[in-house]
């Protein structure tokens, strides 16, 4: 069921920014408060947006179900990858093996209250980064999931 | 008496909360009974880690005081995700006893009998 | 042989391997049905053998510990922490070691049996992700020892199984079942999220073997373990919370419903962890072990006179189930009940604990046994009223030789393991108190009565016409059902050896609190 004209231009103009701010949200969550979790929903809202202002059947071409699903395997096997990938560096499972070590993610951080650098903390970012698709990918297939339950019903 | 006010808010919550899951007749209304005793359990977890005159627990830019307990901030954020979790099964059911028994009525979606 | 990389990790790589294999089914499942089936078997071999391997290495060498995110596996203590354990751990004592072993075994059989009995339903990626996420559950459940991460793995075991359950909508009525289990399960895990945040208001700390160290008991911590045992003895099914237990059972598909009974029992072992390692001594261990008692006498009895009236036969099985729990809480209820006093537990408390985790074992090989068996009969004849069954015993012949073997083992009739494990109960309950070990015995038998019924309606008599078409069972079942019924013809034939190498050493450390905290904090 579209929504009215207002509705659908306001979801086209804000949904770019709303992405962007969930993406900043992202990758700052050593620094700043957020993260994986809450960055990934804010980005899922962005989904849930076009979704809402739009008929389910013209949105089901562009936001497919089989990307999504995909989108949260992928996303759980990165976050997974990364404990695995301390395995196979030596230490236990999820060792931060990349903190202070200059390496991906890995200048050291002076102690005490800093202006915070992003190129600090190791593994965190990557694992936020992960937490963050496959949050992403996982709301926004349960809105579709919904959503095409309920259209078929016709009601 | 004033520091205890999260404290009055989690047992007023929780009364709130278990008072809808008892009485309510329609399904969705249990439903957000069990969303908001779970708010109330989330406000108890944070509440706990409060330092008198603390500041929030970021290093960035921070002035030079003590910080509230990071850690039931954690917990509180794994109960949060849990929750959604727990809402998008809960609406699932419901969504799916609607279309196969016609009511969400408590009263009438009892099939299984002893 | 085995290379050291891997018996090391082995706590991780038990959790790793399920996890990752629960996320790639779906792309699998996209290419064929036939590698599917191999992937989701493959898969839990592997975590089978890696938790086997775990376990054995307990037996033999003691506790395991391992840290994660520290820079070497056993480190508990990080030097600059002033000697206080800062990371989620997880320690596999024997006692976790035994529900392990059941996990293992259990989950292998039952993935097997669901190969064929699943084979003709759609969705079935779903059914697959679910069931390895639920063994993560059960297997992060029984082997950490940090108690959020316990409610942590408690929440991903609720999700998947109330999936799990609903999973054959027939019209609607597993929906409603699964829909029960899953409010009262949602509101048990938010009385234990309340209890977790009491006891990290006042001891500052997550890790069970710290809380057992700086534990008095308190008034808080009264309500804490109040909140605890209530919300754990309603998700193992035991009485008065035990509605959702018939509904559920039934409905779930048989596979499932032999999980669910692994599940409840991992729940089981969680109320003797808080009770046994996080108090211990300081609460007041006679009357918290009436308590238990009187929980373990009802569930025997109201579990066993509902039974008897069923005509569903797997509400009768899921009854029984409730009835069975009864005596497990009743023998560990025992050794609670004279835990400080050590003449009285060396006469007969450490027999009766022993008891009571011998029939966790024996509970969820005989138990599952019989729930897969009328899975088998529901694949040939599609219905589960006892009315309508009869004479298939001309034509389902090791279905037929599988439900006695389990009959007869949850009766306890010798020689299969519900005797023994049943034996040693009604001894040393009955020099605790005589009346309670003869209201077992009454329930034992009407147990083999309400079974003594349901075998003769389903297989005896004449061979009904409309049944004349129904062949055995297909051969996956029948591999799965038969490494259960091997475990409980083993366990009856040579208890003695069981008893020594793999519950004896459990049922000592799960009262020996020094050594859970020692490991840990004292010598590590």
């Amino acid at each position: 069921m579209r929504m009215s004209k207002i509705v659908r231009t306001g979801a086209n103009l804000l949904y770019p920014f709303v992405i962007i701010f969930g993406l900043y949200v992202i990758m700052h969550g050593h620094l700043t408060p957020g993260g994986g979790f809450q960055g990934g929903a804010v980005v899922a809202t962005a989904a849930a947006l076009v979704i809402v202002a739009y008929s389910y059947e013209e949105v089901a071409d562009i936001v497919r179900k089989v990307v999504m699903k995909a989108q949260e395997s992928i996303g759980l096997l990165l976050f997974i990858g990364a404990g695995i990938a301390a395995l196979i560096v030596g230490g236990p499972f999820f060792y931060n093996f990349l903190a202070n070590s200059g390496l991906l993610f890995g200048m050291p951080v002076p102690p005490g209250p800093n202006p915070g650098d992003l190129n600090t903390a190791g593994v965190i970012p990557i694992m936020n980064v992960a937490v963050g698709i496959e949050v992403w990918g996982g709301l926004a297939i349960i809105l579709l999931y919904m959503l095409s339950g309920l259209e078929k019903e016709g009601s | 008496m004033f520091w205890n006010l999260p404290l009055f808010a989690v047992v007023a919550l929780t009364v709130v909360g278990l008072a809808t899951i008892v009485l309510k007749k329609n399904l969705i209304k249990v439903f957000l009974g069990i969303t908001i005793l779970e708010s109330a359990v989330n406000l108890f977890l944070i509440s706990l880690g409060y330092r008198e005159g603390g500041i929030a627990p970021i290093y960035t830019n921070a002035p030079a005081t003590a910080m509230v307990l990071p850690t039931p901030q954690a917990l509180t954020l794994t109960s949060i995700v849990i929750g959604v979790a727990t809402s998008a099964l809960l609406l699932s059911f419901a969504i799916i006893i609607w279309k196969r028994y016609g009511s969400i009525d408590i009263d009438k979606i009892r099939r299984l009998k002893e | 042989m085995i290379p050291a990389f891997i018996v090391e990790n082995s706590p991780a790589l038990m959790i790793i391997v399920p996890l990752v294999a629960a996320f790639i089914t779906p792309f699998i499942g996209r290419i064929s049905h036939g590698i599917r089936s191999l992937w989701v078997g493959g898969a839990m071999a592997t975590t089978s053998a890696v938790t086997l391997l775990l376990a054995f290495d307990v037996y033999n060498a003691g506790t395991r510990l391992y840290v994660f995110g520290a820079s070497a596996a056993s480190m508990a203590l990080p030097p600059d922490s002033g000697g206080i354990p800062i990371r989620i751990i997880f320690e596999v004592d024997p006692m976790s070691a035994l529900m392990l072993v059941i996990t293992a075994v259990s989950g292998f059989a039952i993935v097997l049996y669901s190969l064929a009995s699943e084979k003709s339903h759609s969705g079935l990626e779903s059914y697959y992700t679910l069931y390895l996420l639920m063994i993560t559950g059960i297997l992060g459940m029984v082997s950490t020892g940090d108690i959020f991460n316990f409610f942590v793995f408690l929440e991903i075991l609720s999700l998947a199984s109330a999936g799990l359950i609903a999973y054959r909508i027939d019209g609607g009525v597993a929906v409603e079942a699964a829909l029960k289990y899953f409010v009262l399960s949602t509101i048990g895990a938010l009385a234990i999220l309340v209890a977790i945040g009491i006891y990290y208001g006042e001891y500052n700390a997550l890790n069970m073997a710290m809380i057992a160290t700086r534990m008095q008991f308190s008034l808080l911590d009264q309500v804490a373990l109040v909140l605890i045992i209530a919300a754990l003895a309603m998700k193992c099914g035991a009485v008065p919370m035990h509605f959702w237990t018939p509904d559920a059972y039934s409905m779930a598909p048989s596979s499932i419903t032999a999980l669910l009974v692994v599940a409840s029992q991992a729940s089981l072992y969680g109320l003797f962890r808080t009770v046994f390692t996080l108090y211990n001594v300081t609460l007041n261990a006679f009357t918290v072990g009436w308590l238990i008692i009187i929980l373990g006498i009802l569930s025997m009895v109201v579990g066993v006179t509902m039974a008897i009236p069923q005509k569903n036969v797997k509400r009768l099985m899921a009854y029984h189930a409730v009835s069975q729990t009864g005596y497990m809480l009743l023998g560990v209820g025992v050794g609670l009940a004279v835990l400080g006093n050590q003449s009285l537990m060396d006469a007969f408390g450490y027999m009766a604990m022993e008891g009571g985790i011998f029939h966790i074992i024996n509970h969820a090989m005989y138990k599952g046994l019989l729930f897969l068996t009328a899975g088998a009969i529901f694949l040939r004849i599609g219905t589960y009223n006892l009315n309508k069954m009869g004479g298939l015993g001309h034509s389902m012949k090791w279905t037929m030789i599988f439900f006695i073997i389990g009959a007869l083992a949850i009766a306890g009739i010798p020689p299969f393991n519900g005797f023994a494990s049943k034996l040693m109960i009604y001894e040393s309950v009955f020099v605790f108190n005589p009346i309670i070990a003869i209201i077992a015995m009454v329930v034992s038998i009407l147990t083999l009565a309400s079974f003594v019924k349901v075998f003769h309606s389903i297989f005896m008599g004449p061979k009904l016409p409309e049944y004349a078409e129904v062949k055995e069972a297909p051969m996956p079942m029948l591999v799965g059902m038969g490494i259960l019924a091997l475990v409980v013809i083993l366990f009856g034939l040579f208890p003695n050896i069981v008893v020594e190498s793999l519950i004896a050493p459990a049922a000592h450390a799960l009262v020996d609190q020094g050594a859970y905290i020692g490991a840990v904090l004292g010598g590590a």
